[in-house]
């Protein structure tokens, strides 16, 4: 996999950065040349892991870049915080499981928007989430 | 911060969101509404998110929360307008949005609240129709006892 366009890096701490974080997101997705089912896809999964970041962490940042795997065009989106972390990936994974406000949609919902998703997360360091989505 | 405008239509309030929202904004829009229905003693409220182009979580969760808040107050809220790739995603995502009435576009969802609105004031004239009628047979019966 190659990087076919410069990373771009947000830091996010607030509501405003998150409308702008998508708005990003939304605008590469674009010009990757994505399906607007694609794009509205891509957008919803970080708007749903940026807020858990707001909301576990405080904030922390995102990274956004064009890949290319063979002829497959796709954009890879890593969020990351220096919050508590997860204790139980497993846990977190499983569907209707939530430790705020019964929403419980959070991370299981979020991996169904895209192909890939990656996460790591050590207690006391942080978590990395990393989503794909190919063309 | 920006308000989103909410205007009224006979005795329908209509809210069109025009804007890619931020938290707070939805959160005073929820506030405003429902002011705005005590106000105006409105019975319908029509949604109108056909230029919103995401509907995460959270938004679903004010939309849904106006929805039974409004519901409290009398009024029903019909949301309209929501894009095929919202639908796709939400369905995705696991947020159905199954509490909230929902309709193609404003018309429709016009046709919608003046059908519900109607059931309803059916279903409590009913009610107290047959009240009146119990009344009348504890009467009568009172009357032979």
């Amino acid at each position: 996999m190659v990087t076919v366009s410069r990373a771009t890096r947000l830091s996010i701490s607030n509501e405003v950065d998150l409308v702008r974080a998508r708005q990003e997101v939304r605008v590469q997705a674009q010009a990757l040349g994505f399906s607007l089912v694609d794009q509205t896809r891509i957008t919803t999964a970080v708007s749903e892991l940026i807020r858990n970041m707001m909301k576990y962490a405080g904030g922390g940042t995102m990274e956004i870049e064009g890949v290319r795997n063979g002829v497959r065009i796709g954009l890879r989106i890593i969020c990351h915080d220096k919050g508590p972390g997860i204790p139980d990936i497993g846990l977190a994974m499983k569907e209707g499981y939530s430790t705020s406000n019964g929403l419980g949609y959070g991370l299981p919902g979020t991996k169904r928007l895209v192909d890939e998703f990656d996460i790591w997360s050590e207690v006391g360091k942080g978590t990395r989430v990393t989503i794909s989505k190919w063309r | 911060m920006e308000k989103i405008p909410i205007i009224k239509v006979g005795d329908t309030l209509l809210v069109s969101i025009q804007t890619d929202l931020q938290d707070q904004v939805a959160m005073t829009m929820q506030t405003d509404l429902l002011g705005r229905i005590e106000q105006t003693s409105a019975r319908g409220v029509i949604i109108d998110i056909s230029v919103v182009d995401i509907v995460d979580s959270f938004l679903g969760r004010v939309l849904s929360d106006t929805a039974s808040m409004a519901r409290i107050m009398n009024a029903v809220v019909v949301v309209v307008g929501i894009q095929p790739s919202v639908a796709i995603t939400l369905v995705e995502l696991g947020l159905e949005l199954k509490q909230i009435p929902t309709a193609l576009n404003v018309e429709r969802g016009l046709q919608l609240l003046r059908e519900r609105i109607a059931w309803e004031d059916h279903a409590v004239a009913d009610g107290a129709e047959s009240r009146e009628l119990g009344r009348e047979e504890e009467r009568a019966r009172n009357g032979h006892g």
